[in-house]
């Protein structure tokens, strides 16, 4: 009995040492960051590593405000994000809500055109979406790249996906009291989906925010350029400013953890469920 | 004959336009909820057609054709096709994308794997871990990347500096992002990094999903944890395996941004994958049919990964 405990405790420890260890590393480059973003930049590369500076440079996160129109950046970042991600979830859980609730001609062959295209690379038509945007005037544009990432197959088939386990004797019943289909998706579908209007969000949010090939192509103009490319362009033009650079690297982090660390529970769960239906 | 005609027509006539009406509002009712139905589909689907399913449509076009984006389109048949065999970088191109994803698809498949085990046990603070698994996922990949050369630089970095102290030779040392015998590892490396904790979910949903009434019978036959992984879990993991097998390729084969971020495709070519000489052939040389020709390739690529896995759901 005690040597089975002991065996036990044994594995235990192995176990934490292999997961710690695990974090570690995959958490090391972050923390590498961090330091970096804090030290003068000829310190970033002492080795051994000064993990904790003994003499911070929080000056890094002021100067990098002048040195490149950062606020600007997270600014056209945002904007761009919320507006892609409210128009996402508006008209997919709209469209999904007529695929998994109501009969209509055609129903079948349009939900093909969004599935034939659901595993197609956006980088295979790329360039006559650009071709066409440039026609229609979009070039340089936010709207176009509103365009390009708010109508998606992955959306629509998500919430029919959800939709179609939610019982349709539900809506049937509100019909019979008088409710319309708007109605309808408004106060029954819409409050049910919950889960998987997390998920969608966060799924949008975190593509659009870190979205880089998009924003390279289309956005030109210093003025329009979102945070992944500005911060390229820093990257470039400053290359030895190693700790402004982390400095700004760090900023362009923290929204993104902000919004995965307060709806990680519903990612884990969206992740896993999407996933398996795929 | 027309009197009585008449009266059976009047006699009748209630009947038939009640019918008629009803046969009629019938169909209005229809056409009403289809219209209906239209209305919650138009406003995702317009945007759908015109932004993905048309240029879809017209990158086969303009596979067959020449163009530089300004002067007149003008047909090309099949040259842009017999490029493909005659263009260095392209081949290049081409087996870079595949040795990246023969490499990268089991790497990350097993690294995943592994995490989701280590992280399904009752371990204290495992949301915590789960939750740092996952980060490098969602993170900024312009950020992240920067840091990763910084890290494998070959004169200054963390990496070298330990290989250095451990005893390594400075002449054996690997040259990372800026030596092409190990350029491919330093992407490979920081995709596998960077994706493993997503997947790791995907697991860990799979493996909730095994009845532990398995494992308790494997127990009562003597098995040990080996055993038990090999012949419980491994098995009742396929369809899972099978699905994120799947994605991966298809990711694989997409890669760009951390190539573009890491080596820009070097050096020589010898990082340069396929999405990367569509750019450039589209935005850099303005070769627009090329490209799409490039693209095409890309297509039937992905077509053939989704076919096989299409083939294989059919079956279970």
């Amino acid at each position: 009995m005690k040597i089975a405990g002991r065996k036990i405790t044994a594995k235990r420890i192995a176990i934490y040492a292999t997961v710690i260890v695990i974090t570690a590393v995959m958490l090391m480059p972050f923390a590498w960051m961090l330091s970096a973003s804090l030290k003068l930049s000829r310190d970033v590369f002492v080795f051994p590593i000064e993990w904790i500076p003994s003499q911070p440079q929080w000056q890094n996160y002021v100067d990098i405000w002048t040195k490149i129109p950062l606020g600007l950046f997270i600014y056209n970042t945002s904007k761009l994000t919320i507006i892609v991600t409210l128009l996402q979830l508006l008209t997919s859980s709209f469209a999904a809500y007529a695929f998994a609730k109501l009969e209509f001609p055609y129903k079948n062959t349009l939900f093909l055109g969004y599935i034939a295209t659901i595993a197609m690379p956006w980088q295979v038509y790329m360039v006559p979406q650009f071709l066409l945007m440039r026609e229609f005037g979009l070039n340089n544009t936010h709207l176009a790249l509103i365009c390009l990432q708010a109508f998606t197959a992955f959306g629509v088939f998500l919430m029919r996906q959800f939709y179609m386990s939610i019982p349709t004797e539900l809506c049937e019943a509100a019909r019979i009291d008088g409710m319309n289909e708007y109605q309808i998706w408004a106060r029954i579908m819409l409050p049910l989906s919950k889960p998987a209007l997390s998920t969608l969000t966060i799924f949008t949010f975190v593509t659009t925010w870190n979205d880089f090939l998009g924003p390279m192509i289309y956005l030109t103009k210093t003025e329009l350029k979102t945070i992944q490319i500005g911060l390229r362009m820093f990257i470039s033009q400053y290359s030895a400013e190693y700790g402004l650079i982390m400095a700004a690297s760090v900023v362009a982090l923290i929204p993104v953890l902000i919004v995965f660390l307060s709806l990680q529970r519903f990612f884990v769960e969206g992740v896993a469920s999407s996933g398996i239906k795929g | 004959m027309s009197m009585s005609n008449s009266t059976i027509a009047a006699g009748d006539a209630p009947a038939t336009s009640r019918r008629a009406t009803r046969i009629l509002s019938r169909r209005r009712r229809k056409i009403q909820s289809a219209l209906v139905a239209y209305s919650f589909i138009a406003p995702n689907f317009l945007g759908f057609a015109v932004f993905t399913l048309g240029p879809i449509l017209f990158a086969f076009v303009l596979a067959f054709m020449h163009w530089d984006g300004s002067n007149a389109i003008t047909f090309a048949g099949l040259d842009n096709f017999w490029r493909l065999f005659e263009d260095k970088v392209f081949i290049a191109a081409f087996w870079n994308t595949i040795i990246y994803t023969v490499v990268s698809v089991p790497a990350t498949l097993a690294c995943a794997l592994g995490l989701a085990i280590l992280l399904n046990q009752k371990i204290f603070g495992r949301d915590f871990f789960r939750t740092a698994m996952f980060f490098p996922y969602v993170a900024s990949l312009v950020a992240v990347a920067v840091v990763w050369n910084m890290i494998f630089n070959p004169e200054m970095g963390p990496v070298n500096m330990i290989l250095y102290t451990l005893g390594l030779d400075p002449k054996d040392m690997p040259g990372w992002a800026a030596d092409r015998h190990w350029a491919m590892v330093t992407v490979i490396l920081f995709g596998v990094w960077k994706s493993m904790g997503y997947y790791m979910v995907i697991y860990l949903a799979g493996l909730q999903g095994i009845n532990s009434e398995l494992y308790e019978a494997a127990d009562l036959d003597g098995a040990n944890s080996w055993q038990k992984f090999l012949y419980v879990t491994v098995p009742q993991l396929a369809p899972t395996t099978f699905f994120v097998t799947v994605m991966l390729t298809i990711q694989s084969f997409k890669v760009f941004d951390q190539i573009y971020m890491i080596t820009q495709g070097g050096p020589g070519t010898s990082t340069l994958v396929l999405v990367y000489h569509i750019y450039n052939e589209a935005f850099i040389s303005w070769d627009l049919g090329y490209s799409s020709m490039i693209a095409l390739v890309l297509f039937f690529l992905v077509l053939a990964v989704t076919v096989v896995q299409f083939r294989r759901q059919k079956e279970d």
